[in-house]
Formats: structure tokens, C-alpha cells, sequence
């Protein structure tokens, strides 16, 4: 499967372990519904990467899901976190954002569906940890602009376009510094419903 | 003298009001087709015929947007006069073709005039859909009424420029270039071929990306087959009669056949736009149909392209013969494509010998190079291998001087790319890479 793969490797680095490098987000070890959700709406259209969509185009539904999984099931170790760069300030209003949330702006905690350790859950929700403050930053960007969608009802969208772009910032930072624990599996269910609906995930 | 300018000026003005008077006719000639009568009634055979003929025509490949509803329309068709939106071809009675009937269908397929009479755009390839039986038009009207969802998606306005955007200029365009007509058996030629040049000329339309056009995008009479760049110009649709292109001439029937179902033999992988044309129609044509398109393909007439290869600028000669493409080509490639460019088998394809890698335009080289690809996954190849984009990796330099090592090396003849070229390509592979 590693020959077949090339095409991905070649960004998203050896065994999809991330380079690191500002907008490319590692790929292995993330939840298989995820990764595979993913591939669907690059070669869909619901997100837009000229060279994702193009490598993706004459792929079938069940290689795609094949791709996810091979990319899910790899079990290595993570880079050091980045350094913070941002006031601690900024990053305690992150790390509010992500482990609470804010209900004044009816924002539900990132820890409330990607799980407490962050690490996302099983099968189709991602973790939070490992990936660079530019790359957060930017998804959610993407998604306040209507550049990055979902699946139906987007729940992510609804979140994104609630965080102020200084909120966004600030998330990013927090999480971008945190070390990855290890193991860093998704865990397998949450404690508690999802407090928002989301397509392409199974609730 | 005078009187015989006298009578030339007369006879002009009766020509122009006769052209006028013909082109009139044209744009306003027919009226609406409403309803069938007696209605159309679908058989379950005539569906099931229809769903297979509409793969083969491929017409999802345009009137399916990118993750829109199946036949729902709104993906734009680039030309080189502005973007044309194909329609909802959906039941769907307000926005689809929900309120059209079997004959006013048959129109749009065989005179390209839609059902209130207005004339359509060619990028709708009718030009070739012309040759569509009555029958067969039936059963992808069959198809489309009784087993597609109805999608309520009112179609996008075209962004054509004046004066392509008017119902005169195209009535000109027909009047010039179009020719309704039904499929002529040819009795000399086998039953194969016969079904091959109806399929291939017809409702497949191949020739309306691998044949050349002209300036107002009609094709060349004595041009069928003989390759064209795309429109947007980042990929060259080969030739399928130059035997340095994609000419079948030197491959089996089966080979042939194999290639249109699977998209990879040992020969030759798809990439590009044909690999999606192989993965969403052709994989799913029967092994009649495919035997006998490969029939009539092998016996297209052979005629190689005049070659205008460009002189390698000095810069490219002096660092390839310093080795400079050679160490690029080992850094890069050889771990998949072999040290000698032998590939390996049912993995990555050998460049030794590659036509898709030597042929005289090097656009689809230089594509692959840049933006990488997979070959389509099909029935017959469902976990195909990709090859990496490498335009975060190399310089315009460094493609221009690994493309002319791989299209020099080992026994390859193709001509070199320059760093002008390079130019070129880059900005028609467009933004984002």
C-alpha cells in the first residue's frame, strides 16, 4: 500500500507522519471516518485544494475509504509541540475555548466532541493536538469564509463563524502547544451526547 | 460596365438577404416541442439500455457538477469563448427536463435546438450526438425521466462574450460548421468497426477533445483524430492516429479494449482527463462495445503530427550534459520508474519508450510532472498507484532539465523543454501549483 501511496506521502510526509511545514497536516493516526470524510469532500468539492481535488479526482468511493484507513492505522510517534509564541494572556483564552467553551457566545468546548485528551474520537472526529498553529488557524479561517464545508448540517461552520478571528488565534496557539499524549488513539465514545448535530458523523 | 456592376451589386444583396434569411431561419425556424403524443412510456429494458448509453456518452462528466445531485447540471464547460453551464437534466418539471417530451429530446440530441426552439451551445457536443438513433435517444430519455432523482437547480447563465453570447453569431457557427446527420453503415467495414465509428464518432464523442479546431472552436475537415490541447491548455488530448501519440495502430484489440475498461495496461496508464473520462464511462461499457470502439480506433488512418520542437536553449544542453537532469531523474524518479526508466510491472509505468513521455508536444509530461495523479480506480484496477505532484519540489529549471533528460534518455527521441517552455506550462497549469 506504502508504493501506492506515493502521491501522498510526498506532501504529508513519510507514512503521512507530517513535515510539520505550516499548512500540511499530518495524516496518520487520525480516525479512518475522518480521514476518509476528508478525501470525499476534496474530490467532491465541499473543501478546496487545487492539488488534493486534482489527485483525487478518478478515485472510487471504496479506495478512498481504503486510503483513510491505512493512514488511520499507523501508530507513530508525534514532534515536539511548537513553542508558544503568543501571550499567556492569548493562551489562557484558549485554552478557556477549548476546555470550556463559552456560552455567552453559545460556543460549546472543542473538548465537549473531540474528547477531553483532545485526541479526537472514533470513528470520524479528529484530534486537536499535533498540528500547527498555522494550519488551526487557517481551517477555521476557511470555515468562517465558506471555504471549508462538511457534510450537512456543518456543525464546524456554525463554531467557526462564532470565534472572533482574535478567538481563532488564540485557540490555535493554545493548542498547537500542548504535548501529544502517547498513545495519541482517538478514544472510542464520548461521556455525553454531542452538543451539536454533524454530518458525516454518527451520532 | 455600368451595367454590369449594376447586376453584381444586385445579385450581392439578394446573396447577403438570402444568408440573412437562411440564418433567421435557423434562430427562429422551429417552434416549441411540447408533449409527446401519444405520451412516452418507458420500458424497463429501454431504462436499463438508457442508463448504459448515458455512461458511454458520459454525459454526467458534465451535467453532474463536483459533489452536486446526479444529472443536476451547473458544472462549467471552459471555452475558449467564455463558460457554458451545463443544463439540469433531471425530471425535475420547472428546472429539469421534467416537462420535455421523447421527440423535443431527440431534437436537442440530433439538431442541438432545445425544447422551446432555441438554438444550444456546441459544447454540448451534438455535432457528434448528431449521429444518435432515434432508439437510442429514447432510452436515455427513459433513463433520465424514470431513474434520476428530480433536482429542483435552475441552470447557470452562460458567460459567453459578445458575440458568441447571441443566437445570430451561433446561427453563423451552424450555418459554417454544423451538419445534423444520421449514422451511414459503412457495408465494406465489418459489423465491429461499424459499431465502433458509431459509438466513437457519435455518442462517445472522442473527436471532441482529440480532434483539432479551429479558431471558433469547429473541427478541421481531414483533422479528425489528430490530437488538440484542451481548452485552458494544460493538457494535450493525443493523437489517436500518430503512431507516436495514442495511435492503436500497434496494439492489440484487447489491449485497446483493456485500456478503455481498466485505465492501465503494461503499456500505458491514464492520467489526466482521460482518467476520468475511463472512470466515470468507459470502464462500463460492455467487452462488445469496447471490442468494438478498439476495432475502429486500430483502424483510423495513420498520419503523424508535423513537428515544431523548439531548440534546446544552451542553458538546458550545457547543465544536462553536465549530468544535471541524470542526477534530478535519480533523486526523484528512479526508485519507482527504474534507474533506466524500465518502470515496474503493474506498479509504474516504464518512460523508456513511453509515447505519453516522448511525443512531440510535452504538455501532459510536464502536467504530471507538476501536479502528479492517479490512474482511474476501475473494476479491473480498483487500488491504482499515484504519482506524486512535485511542484513544491522542483524549479521551472529543474522540470525543463529532467523533462528533456527523460524524453533523451534511453533510446527516447522527444524533443527538449526549454525554460521558455516552462513559461508556458506553468501558467496554463494555473494558480495554486
Amino acid at each position: 500500500m506504502t508504493e501506492r501511496l506515493d502521491a501522498c506521502i510526498s506532501c504529508h510526509g513519510k507514512e503521512g507522519r507530517t513535515i510539520n511545514a505550516e499548512y500540511l497536516p499530518r495524516i496518520a493516526g487520525k480516525p479512518a471516518g475522518y480521514l476518509f470524510n476528508q478525501l470525499m469532500n476534496f474530490r467532491d468539492g465541499r473543501r478546496n485544494n487545487t492539488a488534493m481535488s486534482h489527485l483525487l479526482q478518478p478515485l472510487s468511493d471504496a479506495y478512498l475509504r481504503e486510503i483513510a484507513e491505512y493512514f488511520s492505522a499507523l501508530e507513530l510517534p508525534y514532534p515536539a509541540p511548537q513553542s508558544a509564541l503568543a501571550s499567556a494572556a492569548i493562551l489562557r483564552r484558549g485554552e478557556v475555548l477549548v476546555l470550556r467553551g463559552d456560552a455567552s457566545l453559545k460556543l460549546p468546548a472543542c473538548a465537549a466532541c473531540h474528547g477531553l485528551p483532545l485526541t479526537g474520537v472514533a470513528p470520524a472526529i479528529p484530534g486537536l493536538l499535533g498540528l500547527p498553529s498555522a494550519y488551526l488557524s487557517a481551517q477555521l479561517g476557511a470555515w468562517r469564509a465558506g471555504q471549508r464545508r462538511a457534510h450537512t448540517p456543518d456543525c464546524m461552520a456554525g463554531v467557526a463563524k462564532a470565534l472572533s478571528p482574535a478567538d481563532v488565534s488564540a485557540v490555535a496557539a493554545w493548542l498547537s502547544a500542548q504535548p501529544v499524549p502517547s498513545p495519541a488513539k482517538p478514544i472510542a465514545k464520548l461521556d455525553a451526547p454531542l452538543p451539536l448535530q454533524c454530518g458525516g458523523v454518527p451520532q | 460596365m455600368k451595367r454590369l456592376r449594376a447586376i453584381a451589386f444586385g445579385l450581392s444583396i439578394f446573396a447577403v438577404a438570402w444568408v440573412v434569411t437562411a440564418l433567421l431561419r435557423d434562430v427562429n425556424g422551429e417552434s416549441e416541442v411540447v408533449a409527446d403524443s401519444p405520451p412516452f412510456v418507458a420500458t424497463s429494458a429501454q431504462i436499463e439500455r438508457g442508463e448504459y448509453l448515458a455512461r458511454i456518452g458520459n454525459c454526467a462528466g458534465c451535467h453532474t457538477a463536483r459533489g452536486g445531485e446526479a444529472y443536476a447540471g451547473g458544472r462549467a464547460v471552459d471555452t475558449p469563448f467564455g463558460a457554458i453551464y451545463a443544463s439540469n437534466l433531471t425530471p425535475d418539471k420547472d428546472t429539469g427536463i421534467g416537462a420535455w417530451g421523447s421527440t423535443a429530446f431527440y431534437r436537442a440530441m440530433h439538431e442541438g435546438r432545445s425544447r422551446d426552439g432555441r438554438l444550444l451551445y456546441p459544447a454540448f457536443p451534438y455535432p457528434n450526438i448528431t449521429l444518435t438513433t432515434r432508439e437510442d435517444s429514447d432510452a436515455i430519455f427513459a433513463y433520465l425521466m424514470n431513474r434520476v432523482n428530480p433536482a429542483s437547480q435552475a441552470n447557470t447563465p452562460n458567460t459567453l462574450r459578445f458575440p458568441f453570447n447571441n443566437q445570430f453569431a451561433l446561427a453563423v457557427w451552424r450555418a459554417l460548421y454544423f451538419k445534423g446527420g444520421e449514422f451511414q453503415l459503412e457495408p465494406t467495414k465489418s459489423a465491429d468497426w461499424n459499431r465502433g465509428a458509431y459509438l466513437v464518432q457519435g455518442l462517445a464523442h472522442c473527436g471532441a477533445c482529440h480532434s483539432t479546431r479551429n479558431a471558433l472552436g469547429a473541427p478541421v475537415a481531414g483533422h479528425a483524430y489528430d490530437g488538440a490541447m484542451m481548452p485552458g491548455n494544460d493538457w494535450y488530448a493525443p493523437s489517436l492516429t500518430a503512431v507516436s501519440e495514442a495511435s492503436g495502430a500497434d496494439w492489440s484489440l484487447v489491449e485497446i479494449a483493456t485500456w478503455l475498461k481498466d485505465g492501465a495496461t503494461p503499456k500505458a496508464s491514464a492520467l489526466g482527463p482521460m482518467a476520468e473520462v475511463i472512470f466515470q464511462s468507459t470502464q462500463y461499457a460492455n467487452n462488445a462495445d469496447l471490442l468494438a470502439m478498439a476495432t475502429y480506433l486500430k483502424a483510423l488512418p495513420s498520419a503523424e503530427p508535423s513537428r515544431t520542437s523548439s531548440a534546446p536553449t544552451r542553458l538546458v544542453t550545457q547543465r544536462n550534459s553536465d549530468g544535471v537532469g541524470a542526477a534530478l531523474y535519480a533523486k526523484h524518479c528512479a526508485s519507482c520508474h527504474g534507474e533506466n526508466g524500465e518502470g515496474k510491472a503493474d506498479a509504474f509505468p516504464a518512460l523508456a519508450g513511453n509515447r505519453a513521455v516522448t511525443m512531440a508536444n510535452a504538455t501532459n509530461v510536464i502536467s504530471i510532472i507538476i501536479k502528479g495523479g492517479f490512474a482511474p480506480a476501475t473494476k479491473g484496477n480498483p487500488r491504482p498507484h499515484g504519482m506524486p505532484p512535485y511542484y513544491h519540489l522542483l524549479s521551472d529549471t529543474d522540470i525543463a532539465l529532467l523533462t528533456t533528460h527523460i524524453r533523451s534518455s534511453w533510446g527516447n527521441a522527444g524533443s527538449a523543454v526549454t525554460e521558455l517552455d516552462m513559461v508556458k506550462y506553468r501558467n496554463a497549469l494555473g494558480a495554486g501549483l
